[in-house]
């Protein structure tokens, strides 16, 4: 098929960014996690009153997930479904002429 | 304290189900197709799908259930908090995208796409049926043992009308009105969720830090740090982590929400705004929790109802007074009644789509036949539900939560990523990881403390000792590396070539989409439109 290459350009621009974004909040939460089972002390540290590193670090997981998801969205629309509209105008043209 | 003698309650209750009928009345007349039955029309935008997305997974065990495990425990709490979402990322990054260019209406579609169809079908029918009915008993207990607390209704009749408007909704107004109920429950739940913080956060000149120093000057910091109240051991976290994290990734209503949107970027973006409703849900429950832990107290909300379900509505009084008590109180119905409609809707999919259409009708059924079987499929789902629920009364229910994550990180959730990912994945590899997932979650489940332990009373010095005792609360760490390496193994050992070849146009439409005219080969699913 000759639209296959510039497909798996953009597939695999796009399994990097998953990946890795994949991996990133894999190791937020299962720090989180382990922390919990393995460290409980340093997680009862208290930063200021009525705050301890625990309440923190455990808002900031669920923060994390806003900006990890935003920064995808960010990037998919810089340039990624440009990239896909186009490859499926091309696929689109090519299965026209065949039939 | 009830609101069976709060009139507003049940008046807010009725307002609910008037308005909620009006619009299944409303999408009745527009579902005439499976498309509308199963997907709305492919015609639900991405911030609409993200808000309904947001009612089917905020079910009454994290509104309530989370209030009170932090009310009750501190910190410990917030393990599931946390939990719950970082599913949702993982969703964005990894699934919705491909799941909505290669599916129809179940995620079976997408898992049997390059595969054979009829015993992938038959297994991705199993993971998402034993996902399904795990999570209704536990909705359906939940439903009629809040009811009973909330309006002082007999527990039985509380389960059989939970099921019977559930029922109407799936079977007249299909996904349509399934979708709006989400959208209407989940606005209800949010905007009920930060009025009731606000009124908290009033009381505590508006900082949250006063409010978790006053619960630690009356409890001790330990409220504020990691205890052993809600997860034993370290290993535990780590195995509930897991559960949580890909369970959700692996719930079948949650996958079939995907295919309610036009296409792939609607899917994106309505992902990144059920993460964000979610996320803001769960950082209020932070304040809900240590604001009934305070405002309350621990003992009043112990001495009503077990596991501190009722602290977010006794909050809801002790800021609030009895009107905002009554709303909180049909918020927390109408929470049950949403989430039970959607899993009704993706178990009759199942069976409908899935076992009757694919693998008894080898693909091939008129329209209005797949119609009647699904919405046949609604009615018996719905009944089963009905009795389970009864079944089931008095029964522990908090551990079938946990059992349905498990299931659904241990079955569905490997065999969906291999199905997209892997070039060699087999029909085969598909068919044992989510049996094998399946079946040695309920296994290792009964071998372990939850069971022999907390419902059969076993003492755990005696049960420890035998050999087949599992130390695990949740097995989901050994099952669902179970699960993934019998699929690789089984896969490597029996190769497909045909699947193999298949692979090249997996790819191409977990990026494309369906792309008109070109079609789907002989045998395969038909392309969505």
């Amino acid at each position: 098929m000759r639209t296959a290459d510039p497909i798996h350009a953009i597939a695999a621009r796009r399994w990097a960014i998953a990946l890795t974004l994949s991996a990133l909040m894999l190791v937020i939460y299962l720090g989180f996690i382990l922390l919990v089972a393995f460290d409980k002390p340093f997680l009862a540290i208290l930063l200021m009153r009525g705050l301890s590193l625990g309440i923190l670090l455990g808002a900031l997981t669920i923060v994390s997930c806003w900006v990890l998801a935003i920064i995808y969205v960010l990037w998919a629309n810089r340039g990624y479904d440009e990239a896909v509209a186009r490859a499926v105008a091309d696929a689109t043209a090519v299965s026209r002429k065949k039939s | 304290m009830s609101a069976g003698s709060n009139p507003l309650a049940i008046l807010f209750f009725f307002v609910f189900i008037a308005l909620t009928l009006v619009v299944t009345y409303w999408a009745a007349r527009r579902t005439k197709t499976t498309v509308h039955f199963y997907a709305a029309g492919h015609g639900v935008t991405g911030f609409q799908n993200g808000l309904a997305l947001a009612g089917d997974y905020m079910s009454a065990a994290s509104f309530l259930g989370i209030a009170g495990l932090v009310a009750l425990n501190g910190f410990d709490g917030l393990i599931y908090s946390t939990g719950w979402l970082v599913g949702w990322p993982i969703i964005l990054f990894l699934i919705a995208e491909p799941l909505r260019n290669l599916g129809k209406y179940t995620f079976s579609d997408v898992v049997a796409y390059r595969l054979q169809q009829k015993p992938v079908r038959i297994a991705a029918a199993i993971g998402t049926m034993a996902v399904v009915l795990t999570y209704l008993i536990a909705q359906m207990v939940g439903a009629g043992t809040l009811i009973k607390l909330l309006f002082s209704l007999n527990y039985t009749l509380a389960v059989v009308i939970v099921g019977i408007v559930m029922m109407i909704y799936v079977l007249f107004g299909g996904m349509l009105a399934t979708t709006w109920v989400q959208i209407i429950k989940a606005c209800l739940l949010l905007g009920g969720a930060v009025v009731l913080a606000f009124l908290v956060l009033a009381q505590f000149g508006f900082n949250p830090m006063n409010l978790f120093a006053k619960a630690a000057e009356l409890n001790g910091n330990k409220v504020l740090e990691p205890g052993n109240n809600v997860v034993t051991g370290a290993w535990d976290a780590v195995s509930l982590g897991l559960a949580l994290m890909f369970g959700t990734a692996g719930l079948p209503h949650i996958l079939m929400r995907f295919y309610t949107v036009p296409d792939a970027k609607q899917a994106r973006i309505s992902v990144v705004w059920a993460t964000i409703w979610i996320g803001g849900f769960y950082l209020i429950t932070f304040i809900l929790g240590f604001g009934a832990m305070v405002l309350v107290g621990m003992k009043q909300i112990s001495s009503v109802g077990a596991g501190g379900n009722m602290a977010a509505p006794l909050l809801a009084n002790a800021v609030g007074g009895s009107a905002f008590f009554g709303f909180i109180c049909a918020v927390a119905f109408a929470t049950i009644l949403a989430v039970v409609a959607g899993l009704t809707l993706s178990g009759a999919a199942a069976l409908s789509h899935d076992i009757w259409v694919s693998v008894v009708k080898g693909g091939h059924a008129p329209e209005h036949e797949q119609l009647r079987v699904a919405r046949i499929a609604a009615v018996i789902l719905g009944i089963c539900a009905i009795l389970l629920g009864i079944i089931f009364q008095g029964q522990n229910i908090a551990y079938m939560v946990g059992l349905t994550f498990s299931i659904a990180a241990s079955a569905n959730f490997p065999a969906l990523v291999m199905a997209i990912f892997w070039r060699r994945f087999t029909t085969w590899g598909a068919v044992t990881a989510i049996i094998l997932g399946t079946v040695s979650t309920l296994v290792l489940l009964y071998c372990g403390p939850t069971i022999q332990v907390d419902i059969l009373k076993h003492s755990l010095a005696e049960v420890s000792k035998e050999w087949w005792y599992f130390p695990l609360k949740n097995p989901c760490l050994i099952t669902m590396t179970l699960s993934f390496l019998s699929g690789i193994v089984v896969s490597l050992l029996k190769p497909e070539p045909a699947a193999e070849a298949g692979f090249a146009e997996v790819e191409r439409r977990a990026i494309l989409g369906a792309i008109p005219d070109l079609g789907a080969p002989a045998g395969k699913p038909a392309p969505a439109e």
